[in-house]
């Protein structure tokens, strides 16, 4: 990374900590601020926000890595969560699961090597009614099967972009693709 | 969607403000022996009696307390939570001040789940539009001095930040690691001060009980378990989405409504809670007999409940913290025992030790997480042994 992108991040995360309170309650809603523009959480950042809050980046790595949705690798920009619980799996999860992995040509757990999506298991999605259910970065789709999957990452591909995130200011900071 | 047609719940015929602007005229004191005469509880899934945990906190003195709406909806299952903040946020909203005005809290979160995402701009929105109107804020409804706001605070995708008292350490930007209880949080909660923390469909029920008295609402149900309750209903049944029964149904009225009755077993409550058997479906819903957060799982007479116990098995080894050792290794011996079983490979002798085992988890686990955890597995392999007993490979 570039002296000055480190700079801007520091700078963005001071920012970040200010409006949330400038105290340690405020670790985590930076942390997913950060995750959310960057899609991951780097030890530099780490060092950073430990720096700011005063407390050891131990501190900070502990807390990250407790929860899922924050995560210390670089992930696709397209992150796909598909429910593994019960009510999806008598609904069908495994055929789209399979269906995932052949047309993405992954495995769960892994990235494209052109850095765009990422495949994961979730736990229930609050959409049992509907499954399977997976999510792709906030976005809930429900009623997936294995003919609707090819669209859903064509829409991503195309569209989507636009809707994955809340903030249409936080698309240029997105993650630049994994070489 | 939505599958759910919410038009004819009571939620929608309680008209939002009006139990809100109804209870701000009562003092904290009325408010609170209003919900005792309603024998409101917990609708999280503990069954707490809501006024209980509200009187303990009023007692404490403090500048500085608070109200958390725990809309951390992670139970396998359940999705009711979802439904009545995205149809019913405002009467939400309406419970959560009508809380801090019964035990004096000026602020109040809401902790909502990372996979709810996509609801936080709306929500956001909702309480834009109350602080404009008044509902929010600096002097609530012209009350000199009951000034109340409320805050969304994400979860990241951790099921054990439901029980709330890790949810409290998630808030405080600490790992989501469940607490020793006592100290309850009625007494020191976020930051220390006395915090309320009830569930979503809780605080939606008691504007509907100021609004319609608590009269109206204690007849309804059981002794025990009053009221009416919102399930979330899923799996093998002509019928998903979410209902609104009375407290003390039975299984099977609740199935009959749900065109679900050629079940073979319901898992009333989610993972952490109980499979049912068909000869069973007599039983009720409610806090002293079957309990239940809301979610009811319908199993046909098609399914394999050994996949049934491993999938709740494999959930809870992902969603353990760790932090206490009955929790983290039992639930792992537990999943290779129903591989075993899976196998044809276990012994009679080595089940009723795993169910000991469970037995253990129950009494010696830290929090909830791991008191329940073997309550399906238990459930399963001593009701439905003839099934899953001796099985050769092809039965795979
Ligand atoms: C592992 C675990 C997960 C929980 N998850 C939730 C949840 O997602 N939502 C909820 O309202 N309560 C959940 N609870 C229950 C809470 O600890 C707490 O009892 C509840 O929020 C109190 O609110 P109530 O009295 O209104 O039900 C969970 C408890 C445990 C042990
Ligand atoms: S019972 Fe399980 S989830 Fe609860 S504190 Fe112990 S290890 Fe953590
Ligand atoms: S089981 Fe998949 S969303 Fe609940």
């Amino acid at each position: 990374m570039l002296v000055s992108e480190r700079e801007q991040l520091r700078a963005n995360i001071e920012r970040q900590v200010k409006e949330f309170g400038n105290d340690r309650s405020a670790l985590i809603p930076v942390l997913q601020d950060v995750q959310h523009k960057y899609g991951h959480v780097s030890e530099y950042v780490m060092q950073v926000v430990a720096d700011i809050l005063h407390i050891h980046p131990v501190e900070v790595y502990g807390v990250a890595s407790f929860y899922s949705f924050i995560g210390h690798k670089q992930k696709g920009r397209f992150i796909i969560r598909l429910c593994r619980t019960i009510s999806c799996d008598m609904q069908g999860k495994d055929r789209v699961a399979r269906q995932l992995e052949n047309d993405l040509g992954i495995q769960f757990g892994e990235t494209t090597p052109d850095g765009n999506f990422t495949l994961e298991w979730a736990n229930c999605l609050g959409m049992c009614d509907q499954g399977p259910a997976l999510l792709v970065n906030e976005r809930i789709y429900t009623k997936v099967t294995p003919e609707t999957v090819h669209d859903i990452l064509e829409e991503c591909r195309t569209l989507f972009g636009v809707y994955a995130l809340q903030e249409k200011e936080t698309l240029c900071e997105l993650p630049t693709p994994v070489k | 969607m939505r599958t759910t047609d919410t038009s004819k719940m009571t939620f929608s015929r309680v008209s939002p403000g009006e139990g809100l602007k109804k209870a701000l005229k009562m003092t904290p004191e009325e408010i609170i022996d209003l919900i005792t005469a309603s024998g409101l509880k917990g609708r999280g899934g503990a069954g707490f009696p809501t006024d209980l945990k509200w009187k303990l906190a009023a007692a404490v003195k403090d500048d500085l307390k608070y109200v958390v709406c725990n809309a951390d909806e992670g139970e396998p299952g359940t999705f009711k939570d979802r439904v009545i903040l995205t149809d019913f946020a405002d009467l939400m909203f309406d419970g959560m001040t009508i809380g801090a005005r019964a035990i004096g809290a000026c602020k109040g979160i809401i902790y909502l789940r990372g996979e709810y995402a996509y609801l936080r701009s709306f929500l956001k929105g909702k309480l834009a539009e109350r602080r404009n109107d008044g509902l929010l804020g600096k002097n609530v409804l012209g009350i000199a001095g009951f000034d109340f706001d409320v805050e969304i605070r994400m979860g990241a995708g951790a099921y054990i930040c439901g029980e709330e008292t890790a949810l409290i350490e998630s808030l405080e930007g600490q790992r989501g690691e469940p607490r020793n209880r006592p100290p309850f949080p009625v007494n020191t909660g976020f930051m220390g001060h006395p915090t309320i923390v009830n569930n979503v469909e809780t605080f939606t029920w008691v504007p509907c009980i100021v609004t319609k008295g608590a009269k109206w609402f204690f007849d309804i149900g059981t002794e025990r378990s009053t009221g009416l309750k919102m399930f979330s209903v899923s799996g093998d049944c002509g019928k998903h989405g979410v209902f609104e029964f009375p407290m003390g149904i039975t299984i099977q009225e609740l199935l009959e409504k749900v065109d679900g009755t050629g079940a073979k077993a319901v898992q009333a409550g989610g993972a952490s809670g109980r499979c049912i058997p068909a000869c069973s479906f007599g039983r009720t819903i409610a806090f002293e007999d079957v309990p239940t957060g809301g979610s009811i799982i319908v199993i046909g007479p098609d399914r394999d409940m050994l996949k049934v116990a491993e999938n709740f098995m494999e959930f809870f080894l992902d969603e353990s913290c760790g932090q206490c050792t009955p929790c983290r290794e039992g639930n792992a011996k537990l999943l290779e025992g129903i591989k075993l079983l899976q196998q044809g490979r276990c012994s009679m002798k080595y089940l009723r030790e795993l169910c000991k085992l469970g037995e253990t988890m129950q009494l010696a686990s830290k929090c909830g997480l791991g008191q329940s955890s073997p309550n399906a597995f238990l459930s399963i392999v001593t009701k439905f042994k003839d099934e899953i007993m001796g099985r050769t490979e092809t039965a795979l």
